[in-house]
């Protein structure tokens, strides 16, 4: 008898976890009739300090900028699974009309979901899935690595950085391209090192790797991940370092240097607008520093005022169109000719990038 | 420089990530020496972890004071979590794996310490003070020994001090033999006066609060903030290691350190040029537990080394 109770006691306190998922809503205001609701799917937590807080920021600077005509929601934490349908299911009930992914593995889920809803608005971001109703959109994150690959170069007086790496896919590696390209600008054949870890987000791994490149002696330190730990580990060192996603120069200040940031706000308000007024068109985005989709976090006190207006002119020529740091020349690992001069990478060499240019060190195939 | 060579750097990286699991260890070592199977440390290290971080950032005073604070409140929330498990099998005689399991999925990831820090608003914040490395003695920077036994932070050199505390508590005292006893005959204790349930509530406790503090290190010594499930795992690799050190403190060091090794060799390899996948490494600390339960299954081994005989068993005194 006894045991039995304890049985249905531990099966409650074990059911008892399902009870503690999340989902907020919060509203500009409902009592004007004409309002748009419009909801984010995010794959991490809205305070992981990277890639999912930025896009919840992006989602409030909405709110700010339409006021009482949008009300908005988000679910957090949604893993890339069958569960993504059913949260988007359950968003639509709830009234929502224009509905955002912001993980490449919902692509599918908001594909079949588009397929069924052709009066709901989606958009998926960093994916290449597009109908009628359903919308991509991405940024051209390289042009800020390789503003931040020149800060790294300057910081570094040996010219040996490190690069602790996600998942070797064209995304990151076109990253560690253009970081290492503007290393090389500022420090004349300086090699980029890199270390894969296999995830977007684990603090401990990210630090582990950090921490294997630290002990080889590099005296710049930049990352491709979501969590700040590689601060973490160059701090205890007294290595400059460089971030991502978002502006994380709160957890290291003495060290930090800048990082590629993306501000998303912009982007949402304009498409939320759009679906509100009926002018919502299918649209396959790449936004950039000119459009302020891409940005440079605030500089740390490490970099000189030189090296700041040198990055700042070069961010301008960027911005500008006058200067793209994928033209040839540019060489391979092995010191032969990749591209040829005069002649500038597409879109698509871009997105199926599989090869790393002279100075990194490491193989883009991943560990 | 010698201090940079790849042994070094993997023997000094093994202690600071060994750490959290020989805490963890230590106190799943307790626990199953009185006879209780708790499978709920990953769930305990995450209270621990997030009550830990929540400390820190809300206890005032000068970092050292919001430290030992931090500590104590991990160690308490370690034990209030482990109450329940002592509760469901000691007083209601529930099944431990059962129970075990279940305070895993109550307290840990997308659980109980989840919701914590969501309500308390932990995410995404660096700790206002953690556990540096010290420079003991000014010997940082010695050959070989500086990194590895200098440069570590002040909860390692403490359990340092708990390995040989539970080594002299286990072998050298009165309610340590009883201990032992309880664990390898409830029933034998019982009739020589000894409290059974005492012991066993009273040593389940202590393993939450050695987990909540292994959680701790993870908060405010590896990566000092809170996140999910941040313990990744290392609440499982602590129960493999018990097994590993066939429940004695001394082997729980070696075996602490020689996982910790494992966990972040494949990155100090692939810097290095040496391609391994980290998954290899991962799976070692349990490919060598099941080598070890391999090893322990005959018969003499099981008596000399193995489990205490009643690990696992709920003691019903009726029964004897």
């Amino acid at each position: 008898m006894k045991k039995s109770a304890a049985f249905v006691l531990t099966l409650v306190a074990a059911l008892g976890l399902g009870a503690c998922g999340t989902s907020n809503t919060s509203s500009g205001s409902s009592s004007t009739p004409s309002v748009i609701k419009a909801a984010w799917v995010y794959v991490g937590p809205i305070t992981d300090h990277g890639w999912t807080q930025a896009h919840d920021e992006g989602r409030k600077y909405v709110e700010q900028q339409l006021g009482s005509a949008v009300q908005t929601t988000y679910k957090e934490n949604v893993p890339e699974g069958p569960q993504v349908a059913q949260v988007i299911e359950d968003l639509i009930r709830d009234g929502n009309k224009i509905i955002f992914g912001t993980s490449f593995g919902f692509q599918d889920a908001f594909y079949s979901e588009a397929q069924k809803h052709p009066d709901i608005k989606f958009e998926q971001a960093t994916g290449f899935k597009t109908a009628a109703n359903m919308g991509e959109y991405f940024g051209a994150a390289e042009d800020a690595d390789y503003l931040t690959g020149m800060a790294l170069g300057a910081a570094s007086k040996k010219g040996k950085i490190g690069f602790v790496a996600p998942f070797p896919i064209p995304e990151v590696i076109r990253e560690i391209n253009a970081v290492t390209l503007g290393a090389q600008t500022t420090h004349p054949g300086a090699t980029v090192q890199v270390v894969w870890t296999n995830t977007w987000f684990d603090p401990t791994k990210e630090k582990q790797a950090a921490q294997s490149l630290l002990s080889l002696g590099v005296d710049a330190i930049g990352q491709g991940q979501d969590s700040p730990a590689t601060g973490d580990a160059a701090k205890a060192v007294g290595v400059p370092w460089s971030g991502y996603d978002s502006d994380q120069s709160s957890y290291a200040p003495d060290i930090w240097l800048t990082g590629t940031v993306y501000h998303w706000g912009p982007y949402y308000a304009k498409r939320v607008k759009a679906a509100l007024d009926g002018s919502w068109k299918m649209d396959n985005y790449y936004g950039s520093i000119a459009d302020g989709m891409i940005g440079l976090a605030p500089f740390g006190k490490s970099v000189p005022a030189a090296i700041q207006s040198q990055i700042t002119a070069k961010m301008d020529a960027i911005k500008g169109g006058t200067f793209y740091e994928f033209t040839g020349p540019l060489k391979d690992q092995t010191g032969s000719t990749h591209v040829p001069a005069g002649t500038k990478l597409t879109l698509n060499d871009l997105f199926s990038m599989d090869w790393f240019v002279q100075g990194v060190i490491g193989s883009p195939k991943g560990s | 420089m010698i201090n940079d060579s790849v042994l070094v750097v993997i023997a000094a990286s093994a202690i600071s990530y060994g750490t959290p699991l020989l805490f963890a260890a230590l106190g799943e070592l307790l626990a199953e020496r009185s006879g209780v199977l708790n499978l709920g440390v990953e769930g305990m290290m995450l209270m621990g972890a997030v009550t830990g971080f929540w400390a820190v950032q809300t206890v005032g005073g000068p970092g050292w004071v919001s430290l030992i604070t931090a500590v104590v409140v991990a160690a308490l929330a370690g034990a209030g979590t482990s109450l329940i498990h002592a509760f469901l099998t000691i007083t209601l005689r529930a099944s431990q794996i059962v129970s075990g399991l279940a305070l895993t999925i109550f307290a840990g990831a997308s659980g109980l310490s989840s919701y914590i820090g969501h309500v308390a608003n932990l995410g995404g914040k660096p700790a206002r003070h953690e556990f540096d490395a010290l420079n003991v003695l000014g010997l940082r920077d010695a050959p070989v020994i500086g990194p590895i036994l200098f440069h570590q932070n002040a909860l390692t050199y403490v359990s340092w001090t708990l390995v040989a505390l539970t080594l002299f508590y286990l072998y050298r005292t009165r309610p340590g033999l009883h201990l032992r006893a309880v664990g390898e005959s409830p029933g034998t204790a019982d009739a020589m006066g000894v409290n059974v349930t005492a012991y066993r509530y009273i040593h389940v406790m202590i393993g939450g609060a050695l987990a909540g503090i292994g959680g701790a290190f993870f908060s405010l010594a590896i990566t000092p903030s809170w996140l999910d499930g941040m313990t990744s795992g290392a609440g499982w690799i602590a129960i493999a290691l018990v097994i590993f050190a066939f429940w004695r403190p001394e082997l729980a060091l070696v075996g602490a350190y020689l996982f910790g090794a494992f966990s972040s060799l494949a990155f100090t390899l692939q810097a290095r040029q040496v391609h391994l996948p980290p998954e290899v490494f991962a799976s070692l600390p349990y490919l060598m537990t099941i080598v070890v339960l391999v090893l322990v299954s005959t018969g003499w081994a099981r008596r000399r080394l193995g489990a205490p005989a009643a690990l696992g068993v709920p003691y019903v005194r009726e029964e004897r």
